[in-house]
């Protein structure tokens, strides 16, 4: 196991809505190593987004601890978790959240105007290039197709270098083949050393982790290597 | 994410939605404009007012009859005729004030005047011999009446230009008689042509020696009011006050006695003049201001309104880390560039209008001057952007708190 990177200890996460509290996570423990390929999994409800988003800083826990490359996160405030966020992790939605009406370029340069990094320009091209679309770069989001626009939110994912990178759902606005060469990227990016976290209730996309955590009504109730890997790299994968 | 980044920013949203943000800033294009065309029409209305109380002449002392304070009006307004003001007190002026270059006192009527066939309504003044240094004027044709002829009631006249024209036409009138109210005077010279000065065309005049005016024409033996002309505008505070002592020596009042004249200079004049129509181009413009407030408020709205069209988009950058600093800056920028514009608009609009208004009121043949502060220009387009900040504070602050989690999942 290489050094970890994320270190849970009992987890917990209630929603308090008008004194009913609802329990979403009860006391997760799990460990994340650098360069690892690990995908949550489990049905709608389950608590894995509520997972993703304190593990990807847009919520706190409200007990246990998270700690990030050696650092206590739990309790950070929002400017040091928007701060957090900018320089160490990069986010693949399932519905791209790209600006409207704003060019490939300008969409993947936005997590360069928040934070001190330099040399926009070389970093923004280079990210595009990463995700094939440099001669996409001047269009608008608006003019792109579905797998184009999540190659671009891919772009902006990396664009600042990040630690981990989350993707939750990142194929379910997809067709297929779209999906299949999204997939294809976060390998490649896995393979070149990054640490990619995978949100999605489909087990096929899953497959294509190293490791899959099964949470079910706020618990972990499998933590467990991928046997039958599935890759978009190689053909290796249900398709054929 | 620096200053520069977020004025790019607001930019492009702005040309995104350039109708939206046009009648947006509508409402700040207006107010601007009108105070602009308010300040720079009242500027001009006042140097009209002033230019033609400066055409009377700047080095004059005016004495009126009845009491006053220095701010309140004339007894005179009131209808109360006050008849201590004499013939006798101007010459005094005249010969024992210091740098007093002429004095005139007035009787002014109003009647016919008749020649051969023709007739004219006229004014007609009963004015002394130092009339023409008074005045800062001199004789057409002819001549003006001695200081002799002041006392003698001599049966003169001198014409204004107008009237000469309208009764001789091209005929020599020197030596003519003509009749005003049955009385027969000679004309013995014609006023040289002098448009209209103190509010009165000084044209259709026709001046006689004050003792015909007094005895012949009036029966009367009281002055309407003098006039002094002194030698300098900074003598002029002096000569007031040796005035002032002089009557009161002449008129017998002790030192706690109430003056039975007053008097006033037209630097005096014009400072009161000034506070009363400042005051009232002020408060115009204030009026105007409310509706800055009110088009600042229609601002609010819509960017109210944007902020929760977009949503997402703040969910998204804040997400890709933007702090709520940054999202503040982002909206109360753009708030500003929309009531900037606006204000620039506004300027550029109010200082077309404030021209046009100039100009046609010079093409009238008023003297009136185009009055654009450089001051106003700045304080139009810094007032619009301090609504823009103003107002553009509480949309951005509601931005800025949203959850990115909720924000992201809005629909």
């Amino acid at each position: 196991m290489p050094e970890n990177i994320i270190q849970v200890k009992d987890l917990k996460k209630d929603y308090v809505n008008e004194e009913v509290v609802t329990k979403v996570l009860y006391g997760l423990n799990f460990e994340i190593g650098a360069g690892e390929f690990l995908a949550i999994m489990g049905p709608s409800g389950s608590g894995k987004s509520t997972l993703m988003h304190i593990l990807g800083f847009l919520d706190t826990p409200t007990s246990g601890q998270y700690i990030f490359k050696g650092r206590d996160v739990s309790n950070f405030d929002d400017d040091k978790l928007a701060k957090i966020r900018n320089e160490e992790v990069g986010f693949v939605f399932q519905t791209f959240n790209l600006l409207p009406k704003t060019t490939v370029y300008e969409n993947v340069k936005l997590p360069l105007l928040y934070s001190n990094l330099g040399d926009h320009d070389n970093k923004v091209k280079e990210a595009i290039k990463s995700v094939g679309l440099l001669h996409r770069i001047n269009n608008l989001s608006n003019q792109l197709s579905g797998g184009e626009r999540q190659r671009v939110a891919i772009a902006r994912a990396l664009v600042t270098s990040p630690s981990v990178i989350f993707a939750d759902e990142p194929t379910g606005n997809l067709d297929t083949k779209s999906g299949q060469a999204v997939m294809g990227i976060l390998e490649e990016l896995n393979n070149t050393g990054h640490t990619i976290i995978l949100v999605t209730h489909e087990q096929y996309t899953a497959q294509h982790a190293i490791r899959i955590i099964k949470i079910i009504d706020g618990h972990i109730v499998s933590d467990e290597k991928v046997i039958n890997r599935k890759s978009s790299l190689n053909g290796d994968n249900f398709l054929k | 994410m620096t200053i520069l980044d977020g004025l790019k920013l607001s930019f492009s949203v702005l040309r995104t939605n350039k109708i939206r943000s046009f009648l947006t800033s509508l409402g700040i294009i207006i107010g601007i404009a009108a105070v602009i065309i308010i300040m720079s029409v009242g500027a001009g209305a006042q140097s009209l007012i002033i230019n033609q109380l400066n055409s009377v002449g700047t080095n004059l002392v005016g004495v009126l009859p009845g009491a006053s304070d220095e701010e309140g009006p004339p007894a005179s307004v009131f209808g109360i005729v006050v008849t201590t003001l004499k013939y006798e007190d101007a010459v005094a002026i005249k010969k024992q004030v210091d740098n007093v270059v002429a004095v005139s006192s007035y009787n002014s009527g109003v009647g016919t005047i008749n020649y051969q066939n023709n007739s004219v309504d006229i004014n007609f003044s009963g004015v002394m011999s130092d009339y023409l240094g008074v005045e800062d004027t001199e004789v057409y044709l002819g001549r003006f009446f001695t200081e002799e002829e002041d006392r003698g009631s001599a049966r003169e006249v001198v014409l204004g230009y107008q009237v000469y024209q309208d009764l001789f036409g091209s005929d020599n009138p020197l030596g003519k008689r003509v009749k005003i109210k049955k009385e027969s005077f000679e004309v013995i010279g014609v006023m040289k042509e002098r448009g209209t000065a103190g509010f009165q065309n000084q044209d259709d005049l026709v001046l006689m020696p004050v003792s015909t005016a007094q005895k012949i024409m009036l029966g009367l033996d009281y002055v309407n009011y003098i006039r002094v002309k002194i030698n300098n505008t900074e003598n002029i505070d002096r000569a007031t006050e040796d005035i002032k002592f002089l009557l009161r020596d002449r008129h017998d009042i002790r030192i706690d006695g109430t003056d039975d004249f007053s008097v006033r200079n037209t630097k005096d004049a014009i400072d009161t003049l000034l506070t009363v129509t400042n005051a009232l181009k002020f408060f115009l413009a204030a009026i105007a201001g409310i509706s800055l407030i009110v088009g600042g408020v229609g601002v609010m709205n819509i960017m109210l309104a944007a902020v929760s069209e977009r949503v997402r988009e703040v969910g998204l950058r804040k997400a890709v880390g933007a702090r709520r600093f940054h999202i503040m800056i982002q909206f109360v920028l753009e708030t500003m560039a929309i009531t900037l514009i606006g204000g620039i608009i506004g300027v550029v609009l109010g200082f077309l209008v404030a021209a046009i208004v100039a100009a046609t009121a010079n093409y009238l043949g008023y003297k009136w001057d185009f009055v654009i502060s450089f001051t106003s220009i700045i304080l139009g387009t810094g007032v619009a952007a301090v609504i823009g900040l103003v107002f553009g504070l509480y949309p951005a602050q509601k931005a800025a708190k949203l959850d990115p989690i909720e924000a992201l999942r809005y629909e």
